[in-house]
């Protein structure tokens, strides 16, 4: 193990390991969001059943690491990429066919990924984990997550908003999971179209999942039983 | 199709040497739709001599694509806008009468200019030297079908080895990674029973040897295998990864 971590390839490997990690969560989150497009009641019980528990504490403390190191490394990547670049720029370039657009865009698009996930901790996390750990009071209440959704993507701004990061995120996936698989070897002739097929599929069922609940929100069809979600 | 006359404009990069700062200039040549782009070049560069102007320095040796001593970054595509053909095996016909025709050196960090067109790929020579060849002891050769190697095998090594280690896989990098031409030279041993012995250790050194010369990192965009003149697939940049990462836990 000496060393690998010193290694471009072992570089490469906390990109792939904590983006395969990324990925993980995400499906949960895509499949959690869903229950709220049926009901708001049993959305609110996942909710309360994850709530500020040890274990979903320290869920969310190793999923905000995977994050860091995978943000961290991917600037330090991307400053050594563009160092053994050089200072010189070709003056006329042309993307090759098979070359997908978003292998090249990684760093942009992850940036507006993490600046989505900003917005997106301020419009739920803040007001519920982080209000229940703090004994914060707010309009709806630490639990009620039917609540803020409804109360949020009823905004068509922030909806709007919501799909827009969800575009980019589906981008960002299309490559970056073919992507960590290639990094750990696990690739041929054969897989490697394969996998990049499983990309784009997992990528666009991940990112519909999302973008489904939040546009059945906005348009005000979700969630589609026993409203109103709020109990009131 | 009948031979044309064909003139175009070739916007050369010109630079004196490692440290001056190089600048475009514009020739307008004549050449024939079935002369190749480096006799186009020669035409130039006669003119240029007869003028007693300073030619145009550019790297060729075979002109027959198995060398791997050209190089030259036509149009925005290491060796121009043909596919799986090096720059010497480019002809004029791709080209179109009038056409400005841009010709650039490969650019990395770790291929600088040397004198126009012409770039030090010295770097992949060491990595090579690193770890890039099979040690034995001397003595009588066997026999060539004393080891049983399977057809898949022979085939996949094989077409690691027709890798000229020309540089255009760094060349299309937009993080200036030698992955490419490292994973060729890896895979190309690893895949038979001769180097099959020292793949840990030859996974090992290369991949050090390329990083401490300031290559950059893989982030799979396959502008590489898309440029490569070999056709050189990027799978072997996955059979790189795992040879050096079980390598590295086995330590």
């Amino acid at each position: 193990m000496s060393g690998i971590f010193q290694s471009s390839i072992g570089r490469k490997l906390v990109m792939s390991i904590t983006g395969l990690f990324l990925v993980l969560f995400l499906l949960f989150h895509m499949s959690m969001n869903l229950v709220a497009a049926f009901s708001g009641p049993a959305y609110n019980a996942v909710c309360e059943f994850l709530g500020t528990n040890w274990y979903a504490l320290a869920a969310t403390a190793v999923l905000a690491l995977g994050f860091v190191f995978h943000i961290i490394y991917a600037f330090i990547l991307t400053i050594r990429n563009r160092k053994a670049r050089g200072n010189n720029s070709y003056a006329v370039t042309a993307k090759p066919k098979n070359v997908e657009w978003a292998s090249q865009n990684m760093l942009v698009l992850g940036i507006i990924v993490v600046v989505g996930i900003g917005l997106h901790l301020a419009h739920f996390w803040y007001k519920m984990m982080f209000a229940e750990l703090a004994g914060m009071e707010n309009q709806f209440g630490a639990t009620d997550g039917a609540a803020w959704i409804t109360y949020w993507f009823g905004q068509p701004a922030v909806a709007a908003v919501y799909v827009v990061w969800l575009v980019a995120l589906w981008f960002h996936l299309t490559h970056g999971f073919w992507s960590a698989i290639q990094t750990l070897g696990w690739n041929n002739n054969i897989w490697i179209e394969r996998w990049e097929c499983i990309s784009k599929i997992f990528a666009t069922v991940v990112c519909a999942g999302f973008i489904i609940v939040v546009l059945g929100f906005a348009l005000g069809i979700f969630p589609m039983f026993n409203s109103p979600v709020c109990g009131a | 199709m009948a031979e044309k006359n064909i003139t175009v404009t070739l916007r050369v990069w010109r630079q004196a040497n490692a440290k001056a700062k190089g600048e475009f200039k514009d020739y307008k040549v004549t050449s024939t739709t079935d002369t190749s782009f480096l006799e186009t070049l020669d035409i130039l560069n006669e003119d240029l001599v007869s003028k007693g102007e300073e030619p145009i320095t550019f790297d060729h040796d075979c002109r027959e694509g198995i060398c791997g001593m050209c190089s030259l970054y036509i149009n925005g595509h290491p060796h121009g806008p043909a596919t799986l053909a090096t720059t010497c095996q480019l002809y004029m016909r791709r080209f179109k009468d009038g056409e400005v025709i841009t010709v650039e050196p490969w650019r990395s960090a770790a291929f600088p200019v040397i004198k126009d067109l012409m770039v030090d790929r010295n770097a992949f020579d060491k990595i090579q030297q690193a770890g890039g060849y099979v040690s034995f002891n001397c003595g009588g050769a066997q026999d060539a079908n004393a080891i049983p190697i399977p057809k898949e095998k022979a085939d996949l090594a094989m077409d690691a080895a027709t890798c000229v280690g020309c540089g255009a896989c760094v060349a299309a990098c937009k993080n200036g990674s030698a992955m490419l031409f490292v994973s060729a030279k890896v895979s190309q041993f690893a895949l038979l029973p001769q180097g099959k012995a020292e793949a840990a250790r030859r996974a090992k050194a290369m991949v050090a040897k390329m990083d401490e010369l300031g290559f950059g990192n893989c982030t799979n965009t396959r502008a590489c295998e898309a440029e490569c003149p070999k056709g050189i697939s990027i799978s072997n940049i996955a059979r790189l990864n795992r040879e050096f990462l079980v390598a590295k836990l086995k330590d």
